[in-house]
């Protein structure tokens, strides 16, 4: 007898949760990275899904840049005790102790030491085999060929020219001692499957995705919100602006875009016409043709 | 309201010779439907490479590697993901060199239709039969044919027409393959998304049209299947197995069996963060509970009671070798099916498949985007369906031992048990064996499709001879189990061409039809489907 189709949001619902539970079945220690923001905030919740009726069997871990904004940690601390989940915390301490901050190296540098250093030996001190993100292949063209289970060395690095070929949904996560594997659960999801998701299962979310009048100032096309340490470079002065963010990093070089979207449903409405990136307003991509390659191959997200 | 609504996904596999428009034709889709942000564009528009000579160099926006871009093809397989108010679609953007099939059979893999870029100024080309041989051999069975760069043939409809003809000979190879034509220009855009105005003799859909509207993707009503992922206990009072559901539908009440020992239970709820469910079926991804504490874990199916898959240690499969490490028979190797892991033997290589001529040459070692046929020996035994019938089911892949990497995708085509056993085989026995049952067809009043039919049978690995000579006896060949293809005139003969039709594709499809009617092809399952019988 046949049976109906699924909808396409269910579809890839019930693809991630599959993923998910691949990775808690086929690893020593795995954990799921957790940037606090609306993509690991999907991932989280399809975990939830994915081991009801027991609990989320590996720990959540944030790298912390020190520079997030403060809504955020508020946030993380609400939420992961309210689901009861363990929540790990890892920052490169040595780089934030010597200074490291933008303005002084550079975004390329200042990211290399906060994020890709921190994740890497973050990863290492945890003794962790598998790490779940969110990244999604829609998001930048060299992640387009990002495996769902992706293979990292001793090193931590990518190589894109010798990746594992992922037939069906059959993936082979087996790997030595020091090796690891990526997990990407929603690869194939685009930036308005994951605000459909959010609006359909109500899933909650950092303020800061949300419209309301902020204290920016602008730089190039960027509104950068004012927090603590946001440094006003020479000429710029700060102005009111109804802005949301569209994707969340650090305080200096994330930013916001003009938006009166108050709702995940407004939202969708607002991306329906949109015709630019979620990651443009991200400073750091932008170093270099092929920045972001260059950043996975190190051992980025 | 929103611009998306929730339609059934599309997965695309595209393939195409080298230079043929494929990344273009894929950027066009992606422009077209609005799907590519600005800033992707411009930093495609600032890349110091274009090989386009007007405009954007839309193949930019899908070769995604430094590599790549330097090299001006595509080496890996790039997924692509846009959306129209009706559907979503996933493109595997696939490499059309020879040395990446691996990558193909990888897009394939999961393809529900195959995009095939034909460059209009060259026809159909060895690299074409190629492409559409391995998607089908991966299970794709509707397939768009891109005739691209129409314009540099001045959009004339007897190029398009020729070419269609000669993709007519290709599918008539490739069972229950449906094919619809369009005629394009990738760089133009000219019926890829809006019907073209200098094609007024093309009256078809657009390309995305017909992405659209097409209907296919696995059979909605294959029996229930679904590998137990892990179970889930989190006290005593309940131990539920968690999985994504491969085929079918299942119901709280419905029998069940724990595969591969057998045994049986019921379901005894559908339980979901959500709630407990009436109804699952495919792709959900699941948790049952069942009505009796069995001994049931990881590896494990849990299939429909009153249809069971086939259970065997020895399999005849496919293999696509994906890996500089050659096969050698005799090498040990990791099996993974479902989500079961078992050591595996490869005892056995027997041929190869040249994929661009569709003819098998005898071998004993696979290389690298080697397709070939293997026996392979599994220490714990598989419950499988084959990969023709459920793609979920048949299909697996072998892991090196050492490496961890991927070596092989693996299609199951039958179970080679019990074929030492003792005694002589019966005709049902070697029927069931050799996949059909023998038969003797009278080609006399059309000798010159005994080549096409013979190929075709061959490529479904049926036993088939050709017979020139009348004095030559076809009892004892029939006794051996053989299809035979007779040229002279046999008058007992169950199937003869006396009244095929006119066009050879129509023949064949008549003959296919008549040897389906004959029960030449009822051993294991709808070896014709979808041929309108």
């Amino acid at each position: 007898m046949a049976h109906p189709t699924l909808p396409h949001l269910r579809h890839i619902e019930a693809e991630a949760i599959h993923i998910l539970r691949e990775t808690a079945a086929q690893f020593r220690k795995p954990v799921l990275l957790y940037s606090i923001g609306k993509d690991s905030s999907v991932l989280v919740h399809l975990a939830r899904k994915a081991f009801f009726p027991g609990k989320i069997p590996f720990p959540l871990l944030h790298i912390d840049t020190t520079y997030e904004y403060p809504e955020m940690i508020e946030f993380r601390d609400r939420f992961t005790k309210e689901i009861g989940v363990e929540l790990r915390v890892y920052t490169n301490r040595a780089a934030v102790e010597a200074g490291a901050n933008p303005y002084d190296l550079g975004t390329a540098k200042c990211c290399h030491l906060l994020r890709t250093r921190a994740l890497v030996e973050g990863l290492k001190e945890g003794g962790y085999d598998a790490a779940i993100g969110g990244g999604r292949r829609d998001e930048e063209r060299s992640r387009a060929k990002e495996r769902v289970f992706s293979f990292r060395d001793r090193e931590g690095q990518w190589d894109p020219r010798n990746q594992r070929p992922e037939l069906w949904n059959l993936y082979n996560g087996r790997v030595d001692a020091g090796e690891s594997i990526r997990v990407f659960p929603i690869s194939n999801w685009t930036e308005s499957d994951v605000w459909r998701y959010i609006e359909e299962e109500k899933i909650p979310l950092v303020p800061l995705y949300f419209a309301e009048p902020r204290q920016v100032v602008v730089r190039g096309d960027t509104l950068i919100p004012l927090e603590t340490n946001v440094k006003l470079l020479p000429g710029e002065t700060p102005v009111m602006e109804t802005c949301r963010m569209r994707s969340l990093g650090c305080t200096p070089c994330s930013g916001a875009i003009r938006s009166d979207a108050r709702t995940p449903g407004e939202i969708l409405d607002e991306l329906a016409v949109f015709r630019r990136s979620e990651r443009e307003n991200r400073v750091i991509d932008h170093d270099q043709e092929g920045s972001m390659e260059l950043k996975k191959r190190e051992g980025y997200f | 309201m929103h611009a998306i609504v929730e339609k059934p996904l599309l997965r695309i596999s595209t393939a195409g010779s080298v230079d043929d428009g494929k990344s273009t034709l894929i950027g066009r889709l992606l422009y077209d439907s609005k799907s590519v942000w600005e800033d992707h564009l411009e930093e495609v528009n600032r890349s110091r490479v274009n090989r386009a000579s007007h405009g954007p160099d839309l193949s930019l926006l899908t070769d995604g590697l430094r590599a790549e871009r330097e090299q001006g093809i595509t080496i890996d397989v790039a997924y692509r993901y846009f959306g129209t108010p009706r559907r979503k679609f996933i493109v595997a953007d696939t490499p059309g060199h020879e040395q990446y099939t691996r990558n193909m059979a990888t897009g394939a893999s999961t393809a529900d239709v195959a995009i095939l870029l034909v460059d209009a100024r060259k026809g159909i080309l060895p690299q074409t039969v190629r492409h559409a041989t391995i998607a089908w051999l991966l299970g794709v069975r509707n397939f768009a044919f891109a005739i691209n760069k129409m314009d540099l043939e001045g959009f004339r409809q007897e190029v398009f027409l020729r070419i269609q003809k000669q993709a007519g000979g290709l599918l008539a190879t490739l069972d229950a393959a449906e094919a619809d034509f369009f005629p394009i220009s990738a760089l133009d855009g000219d019926n890829v998304v809006e019907a073209s105005k200098r094609t007024p003799w093309y009256t078809g859909p657009s390309l995305l049209d017909w992405l659209e509207n097409v209907d296919a993707g696995p059979a909605a009503d294959a029996p229930f299947r679904m590998a137990v992922q892990l179970v889930i206990r989190p006290h005593l009072d309940f131990r539920g197995y968690a999985g994504q559901i491969a085929s079918g539908v299942i119901r709280p009440g419905d029998a069940v069996r724990v595969q591969p020992k057998g045994t049986p239970a019921r379901v005894k709820r559908i339980v979901s963060f959500d709630g407990d469910l009436d109804a699952a079926w495919a792709p959900m991804s699941i948790t049952l509970e069942l009505d009796r504490e069995i001994d049931a874990s990881r590896g494990d199916w849990i299939v429909a009671a009153g249809s069971t898959p086939q259970s065997a240690r020895r399999l005849k499969t496919t293999l696509v070798w994906m890996n500089e490490e050659p096969a050698r028979e005799g090498t040990a190797y990791l099996l993974q099916h479902g989500t079961r892991v078992t050591p595996v033997r490869l005892a056995r290589i027997s041929e190869r498949l040249d994929a661009a001529t569709q003819t098998q040459v005898p071998a004993t070692e696979l290389r690298l985007n080697d397709i070939g046929l293997a026996e392979l020996e599994t220490a714990d035994p598989l419950s499988f369906d084959l990969y023709r019938e459920n793609r979920a089911t048949g299909g697996f892949i072998l892991i090196d031992r050492i490496s961890n990497l991927t070596m092989a995708a693996g299609l199951i085509e039958s179970s080679l048990e019990d074929e030492h056993q003792a005694g002589s085989l019966s005709e049902s026995e070697r029927a069931a064996l050799f996949g059909h049952r023998p038969c003797l067809v009278d080609l006399s009043a059309r000798p010159e499709l005994a080549a096409a039919l013979e190929r075709l049978l061959l490529l479904r690995h049926s036993h088939v001879l050709v017979l020139e000579d009348a004095a030559i006896p076809t009892d004892f060949l029939l006794a051996a189990g053989l299809l035979v293809i007779s040229t002279a005139p046999r008058p007992e003969a169950g199937i003869n061409a006396s009244e095929l039709a006119g066009d050879p594709a129509g023949a064949i499809s008549e003959l296919l039809e008549a040897l389906q009617l004959a029960g030449v092809f009822g051993i294991d399952g709808d070896y014709f489907q979808g041929e309108g019988i």
